[in-house]
């Protein structure tokens, strides 16, 4: 059954203009996972996730710096080749500087009805952000109504949040599940669930993840766990990498990037001021590399969180080349990892595509190295 | 040479020089002269320490760009810095000051200052995380003031409130860690001072509008110097009132900053520091480059003139806004601080190539020159869409790729073969050949 997921994720294209034929309603894409799908959804429109193709391209380089990441030029190409042909309109927040180039020239060069900025604040545990950034989002609120011609009331709020919650409080179980010694779920697998997640509408994918939930209770794994590792990273949708690196006689058990855990850990705490009740969730999920500016560093307490709860051997720093936010964390976490946990780190530079060949060896060696420590 | 115009030195450069070296040495002596030492990125909210009893800046940008220039000590940070991990493609200003910090070595001699405490803010994704390192590095608290960042002018009731409240709470934190009283006459005339020194420098820079042109880009980055620095200190609202008054007489006597002045060229990007000559080899041709949205706007303060040019922005005391209290001068700072007009350009691609345009017109440009420079993604956000658009309005463009302050991604000769391949593009020849 857990088949469905990765097949829903290749069809995403056909999937939203038939959901759009199907409903009669507007298709609208986000950049970046801390866009407030809720709001988007509360006003009966389906938003998807824009991802890359993972195919060669030569179309964004007129528009976007060649020093910027490879995941941005991806996903730029991918509208500039008219993949995203269905969408009727795009959203980004204050992301990093490579995803604000993408939405710009998005905007510049594709035709769309409608577009909307919101203001993401970066310092997202400041004393101040949630009214404010509850603020941006009543803006955002009111451009969507004005764009369908719809006010979004209060019980369609709700049921959004629901339905969010409720996909997030299944994926949830679904990785509880990974602690277990001897895991019934893949890396590849969740990251398959997540993905498909974020280009579905939520009350069916909602249903494909009650069903996937029921299997794996159930499910007695017929593979060695072997190595338990963690991978980190920015958006790592390459399911085929980590079904490689899982062959080799490991399994990630717990993952912190934004096609995982990152995207759906924590819920809305619903509350009378629903879009104060969304912006807490957004500025409390755990943050990116790029909102996690203070000094306290709260995306390595989470995931010290994460190495202990899920019982990490080893970690897969997976970086997008030239992604700055990353490239500030990685030297710090790995020697985090190291000095806390005592746990190695792998480090591992990804473009458009992932040389699997190269990769496979020195996964191989990082696993060596692991299984003799471990005996 | 065939001179068109007379030119003479600026009366002012060896005061703006004397004034970037002060900024360092105060720097440097800060402790002994029992000043506070507060670590800032590019010079945003450094009249909040103003009301302490006696403070100093040290700022990342210009630290960054001054050791820059010097070939050895910028290749030794970079090493020091690779070596503990960090990729090479990151901001190079940060590599310049972390490996400084790291090697404990000070560019203008002695060990590498230590701040007091840090206050910080984000427009890039490095600004940050640069300093987070840094805080960690020296043990010290920091203060975050999350600067909204919005494509278009947005300066409600909200926003202005958002930043003032955040520099009101700065302050309250500043008076605890510190254990002094504030001086809220202090802030209060640093503000105005602030508010003074970008307006000022914002009507020097449209004095560049005139044909032929006072000054020149490469003299540019000498005299914006103090509005990145010191823009809330008397000496430096001085400086520019002085300043002023003499590109004022400039235009009025034709003074021109390049004699064989035929083409005027407009800038962008932070240039490569360690190769500022390539500004003189444009002059060969006649060529002026006049300035750069870097330079003018950085801390420059503009706004659309009833004539609907662009010019420099009345002030809140112009406005009528009181500026008595403390209170007072935190809104009409936030205000101050929103309106500034290079940050819509640093959020979105699309209001910078606007900017362009205007200027091109305004300043009567006959073509750009954009520096790629690998060393900043924050203000290459957008160019090649600035690019797309000029060529689009028929803007001659021609892009050299660099990095501003590492001189292993620059290669001299591809460059000039660019710019003379440009001018010639533009129907100019060396005047000199
Ligand atoms: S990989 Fe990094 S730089 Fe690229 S879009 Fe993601 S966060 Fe931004
Ligand atoms: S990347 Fe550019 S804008 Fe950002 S901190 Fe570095 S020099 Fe400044």
């Amino acid at each position: 059954m857990l088949d469905v997921f990765p097949k829903q994720f290749q069809s995403r294209h056909d999937y939203a203009r038939e959901w759009k034929a199907r409903h009669n309603r507007e298709v609208i894409g986000y950049l970046c996972t801390y866009a407030p799908e809720e709001i988007i959804y509360a006003a009966g429109i389906l938003p998807v996730r824009v991802l890359g193709g993972h195919e060669p391209q030569d179309v964004a380089e007129r528009h976007i710096p060649t020093m910027y990441c490879p995941f941005s030029r991806d996903v730029l190409a991918q509208g500039l080749l008219g993949r995203y042909d269905y969408l009727d309109g795009l959203v980004d927040g204050f992301t990093c500087v490579h995803m604000r180039n993408v939405f710009g020239s998005w905007t510049l060069n594709i035709p769309l009805k409608y577009h909307h900025y919101i203001y993401t604040p970066s310092d997202v545990r400041g004393a101040r952000v949630k009214p404010y950034f509850a603020v941006q989002l009543g803006k955002f609120k009111e451009s969507l109504e004005a764009f369908t011609g719809k006010a979004i009331s209060d019980s369609s709020l709700d049921s959004a949040i629901d339905v969010y919650n409720r996909s997030r409080r299944l994926l949830r179980h679904i990785y509880e599940l990974r602690k277990a010694e001897n895991p019934p779920v893949t890396g590849a697998e969740c990251i398959e669930m997540v993905v498909s997640s974020q280009v579905m509408d939520k009350a069916e994918h909602n249903k494909l993840l009650e069903a996937a939930l029921a299997e794996l209770q159930s499910r007695r794994p017929d593979r060695e766990t072997g190595i338990r590792l963690m991978m980190v990273g920015s958006e790592v949708d390459d399911t085929e990498f980590v079904r490689m690196v899982e062959s080799l006689g490991s399994t990630v058990v717990i993952d912190d990037h934004c096609t995982g855990s990152r995207y759906f850990w924590n819920e809305v705490a619903p509350a009378t001021d629903r879009l104060l009740a969304i912006a807490s969730r957004y500025m409390d999920r755990p943050p990116c590399p790029q909102k996690d500016v203070q000094d306290t560093r709260f995306r390595f307490e989470h995931i010290a969180r994460l190495v202990k709860e899920y019982n990490v051997q080893g970690a897969l720093l997976v970086q997008q080349k030239f992604c700055t936010p990353h490239e500030f964390d990685i030297p710090k976490l790995k020697a985090f990892l190291q000095e806390q946990f005592g746990i190695p780190s792998l480090f591992l530079e990804v473009d458009i595509t992932i040389p699997l060949g190269q990769f496979r060896t020195r996964v191989e060696a990082f696993l060596e190295m692991l299984q003799l420590q471990a005996v | 040479m065939q001179n068109l115009y007379k030119t003479r030195p600026l009366k002012m450069w060896q005061k703006a020089k004397e004034l970037r070296l002060k900024f360092f040495k105060d720097i440097q002596t800060a402790k002994e002269n029992g000043k506070t030492l507060v670590l800032v990125d590019s010079g945003s909210f450094i009249e909040l320490p103003a009301g302490l009893e006696g403070h100093a800046c040290l700022e990342g940008h210009p630290y960054g760009a001054t050791v820059g220039m010097d070939l050895d000590f910028a290749r030794e940070c970079a090493e020091e810095v690779e070596a503990r991990g960090y990729a090479r493609d990151l901001c190079v200003y940060t590599r310049n000051f972390w490996g400084s910090m790291f090697r404990n070595r000070y560019y203008f001699g002695g060990e590498f200052p230590r701040p007091d405490f840090c206050i910080k803010r984000s427009l890039c994704d490095t600004e940050s995380k640069w300093l987070q390192v840094c805080c960690e590095h020296f043990n010290m608290p920091s203060f975050y003031i999350d600067f909204p960042l919005y494509p278009d002018r947005r300066t409600g009731k909200e926003d202005i409130e958002y930043l003032a409240t955040q520099m009101s709470d700065c302050i309250e934190w500043m008076e605890k860690i510190t254990g002094q009283k504030y001086n809220d006459d202090k802030f209060i005339h640093a503000a105005h001072n602030e508010f003074r020194t970008t307006s000022l420098w914002a009507e020097i820079c449209t004095l560049n509008k005139a044909i032929p042109a006072p000054l020149d880009q490469k003299t540019i980055y000498t005299l914006y110097f103090p509005t990145v620095v010191s823009r809330y200190e008397d000496d430096t609202v001085h400086f520019y009132e002085e300043l002023l008054a003499e590109v004022k007489d400039r235009v009025s006597d034709h003074i021109a900053a390049l004699a064989t002045e035929r083409c005027r060229l407009w800038d962008d990007g932070i240039p490569p520091w360690y190769f500022l000559k390539l500004y003189r080899y444009l002059e060969r041709y006649g060529a002026v480059v006049l300035g750069s949205i870097y330079t003018y706007t950085l801390h420059g303060a503009w706004e659309d003139q009833p004539d609907d040019s662009w010019g420099r922005a009345t002030t809140p005391e112009e406005r009528g806004m009181p500026l008595k209290t403390r209170d007072d001068a935190l809104r009409a700072l936030a205000l101050w601080y929103l309106e500034k007009p290079i940050y819509p350009g640093m959020c979105l691609p699309g209001p910078k190539s606007e900017q362009l345009l205007r200027i091109i017109r305004e300043w009567r440009i006959d073509g750009m020159m954009m520096h790629m420079n690998r060393g900043c993604e924050g203000l290459s956000l957008g160019a090649m869409e600035q690019r797309l658009a000029l060529l689009k309005a028929g803007v001659p463009v021609t892009v050299y790729e660099g990095n501003s302050a590492d001189k292993r991604e620059f290669d001299e000769n591809q460059v000039l073969d660019r710019l003379d391949a440009f001018m010639e593009s533009l129907g100019m020849k060396k005047l000199d050949s």
